[in-house]
């Protein structure tokens, strides 16, 4: 069970609904991802072609719990207004705030996700900073009373996997809110890893969005990450330098 | 009257005096959309008693696909 602020999910997995081929595999992928949480951006509507479909009227919205993004801000200011259109709509109260500092890594601002993120606290929201995997800022961001910590495994959309895993697990270590790792993650194997080293959930999007097969990389990562958080509650064995036989050493009648 | 409607300029209807005539004309009435007029945020319950004056600046935003 993973814990947000109020909500409790059963999934694991937050997905992010940019970029697919179509709403009709989008839909599909959605579904076989078992996800519960699904991600949106906020924009201008094009109010001349108000009839375009939007991917939010294809679900049904009383399954999903939505996570808007702040995504497009550029200082805390606006990220805070970006989170408040969203909640305006009536139909959520969560927010991952996104502040980005760099429009080539697109590594977010930490000062100004650090200003936002108090800010909308105070204003009753449910509070996912995507961050860095700086570990003293999810500290601080923890102090504030962020609901969650989405530390990056790597620039979005890279598909890089968790180029730190050390970083990581001490913010997982430290951490008294869930972890959600938010970014870069590439295929299963990254995914699960994560989940190995201690991470509540994972939020990724491109890495099913963008694969050959949306659909069969959804259920892919939805397993990947069953079977890396039942190895972490399972508890991996430790790594030795030498061979250790499995099967007994006695009673051996041959030679 | 004249407004700037996600950052154009247009010449709305006479018809249009609150802001939900703006979304019942741009037919938007089902769509979730939200308002900000002026730099204020509008719910939902709002829309029908705010009146739009000439030289208003409207956002109408919604949610796209995202990660």
């Amino acid at each position: 069970m993973l814990k947000i602020g109020p909500y409790s999910f059963q999934s694991r997995l937050l997905l992010g609904t940019g970029k697919y081929p179509n709403f009709d595999i989008q839909k599909q992928a959605v579904a076989e991802s078992e996800s519960e949480v699904l991600t949106f951006a906020v924009r201008r509507m094009n109010i001349f072609e108000a009839n375009q479909p939007n991917f939010l009227e294809k679900l049904d919205s009383k399954k999903y719990t939505l996570l808007p993004n702040t995504a497009g801000a550029k200082n805390a200011v606006e990220a805070v207004r970006i989170a408040k259109l969203a909640k305006a709509s009536g139909l959520c109260d969560m927010v991952k705030v996104e502040v980005i500092g760099c429009d080539k890594t697109l590594l977010p601002d930490p000062v100004e996700t650090l200003i936002a993120t108090e800010e909308l606290i105070k204003e009753g929201f449910i509070v996912l900073p995507y961050t860095s995997d700086d570990v003293v800022l999810a500290r601080k961001l923890q102090e504030l009373g962020c609901h969650a910590l989405m530390p990056g495994a790597s620039p979005i959309g890279s598909g890089r996997g968790i180029i730190n895993p050390l970083n990581l697990s001490f913010i997982i270590e430290q951490a008294t809110v869930p972890v959600i790792v938010d970014a870069g993650i590439g295929s299963p194997a990254d995914a699960a890893m994560a989940m190995e080293l201690g991470a509540d959930g994972i939020l990724l999007n491109t890495a099913v969005s963008a694969a050959k097969d949306p659909v069969k990389m959804a259920k892919a990562m939805k397993l990947a990450i069953e079977a890396g958080r039942l190895g972490f509650e399972a508890g991996r064995i430790p790594k030795k330098r030498y061979a250790t036989a499995s099967s007994p050493l006695e009673g051996m009648s041959i030679g | 009257m004249e407004v700037i409607l996600n950052g154009e300029n247009l010449k709305l209807s006479e018809e249009i005096v609150y802001v939900s005539d703006l979304l019942e004309y741009y037919k938007l009435l089902d769509k979730v959309v939200v308002i900000e007029v002026n730099g204020e945020i509008l719910n939902k319950v709002d829309h029908q008693e705010t009146l739009l004056s000439d030289r208003d600046r409207i956002e109408i935003v919604h949610f796209v696909g995202g990660g």
